[in-house]
């Protein structure tokens, strides 16, 4: 081994895409980087704006048309024609939360106050809002602010930046 | 495994510097590892999550999440990353004389 790596002082997540297995990596990501003394920064854009709106946050759902990778309960492959039907989508997110909650994660409302309380910043897109038509009121109460990608980019200085 | 001198015995300890054996702790002993720390007083607020962390190992086996720390033992996400402000959950068993915990949350 070469000399010990310097370790991580800081990161940006963007969370672009707002499926629940779109949104929860970021936020594990984040929440675990405050877990290990790195600062976080997490900035929501496009679709992941979801996961902070207060009426949506809770009631994000899995995507399952087109994603080869979702399996069936005994971890047979599902075949991709059945992610269409109707209901398909509510059965998986909801086998989804029940086994995220066996693990201690929480809902997306609590840990997104978890993140926040444990000192990450909550961003918005200020693009995404405009195209949108969102104003701050829609969002939950730890959204720090409503930022351009200029500001993005100035906060995320001397950091890491990691886009899902 | 390691070795470190804590209140003149010696203590087993992973290369991390957690206990291998929590039995051997004792709460003298959690005073001179939070000085290591830099945590130079531990306060209520410290001893409720040390006390609630060893319930739960005692218990179950297993460091308890963050989550479930600032959800039961009265010591809330924000207090949690004030008493112990770097690496909470790390830093807490450390202290508490357990293993390194294993949970992403």
């Amino acid at each position: 081994m070469s000399e010990k790596a310097e370790p991580i002082k800081k990161v940006s997540i963007v969370i672009s895409k707002g499926g629940l297995e779109d949104v929860y990596p970021g936020l594990i990501m984040a929440n675990g980087a405050r877990m290990e003394g790195i600062e976080a920064n997490l900035f929501f854009t496009f679709f992941g704006l979801d996961a902070i709106i207060k009426e949506r946050m809770d009631h994000l759902k899995v995507a399952t048309v087109g994603n080869p990778g979702m399996r069936l309960p005994g971890g047979m492959a599902m075949p991709t024609m059945l992610g269409g039907l109707p209901g398909m989508s509510a059965f998986v997110t909801s086998m989804m939360k029940k086994e995220m909650e066996a693990i201690d994660i929480p809902p997306v409302g609590e840990f997104i106050e978890m993140i926040s309380d444990s000192g990450a910043g909550i961003y918005a897109c200020k693009a995404t809002v405009d195209m949108f038509h969102l104003k701050k009121e829609d969002f939950c109460s730890q959204v720090n602010e409503i930022i351009t990608v200029g500001e993005f980019y100035e906060m995320a200085a001397g950091g890491q930046i990691i886009f899902t | 495994m390691a070795q470190k001198e804590l209140l003149g015995q010696i203590v087993e300890v992973d290369t991390d510097g957690h206990f291998v054996d929590y039995k051997v702790w004792c709460e003298d002993m959690a005073c001179e590892i939070a000085k290591e720390e830099g945590i130079s007083q531990l306060e209520d607020g410290h001893w409720k999550v040390i006390n609630f962390m060893r319930d739960q190992f005692c218990e179950s086996g297993e460091c308890p999440s963050l989550r479930k720390i600032t959800k039961q033992s009265g010591v809330d996400t924000k207090e949690i990353y004030s008493l112990f402000p770097i690496k909470p959950a790390k830093t807490s068993a450390k202290i508490a004389g357990l293993p390194k915990p294993k949970g992403c949350i």
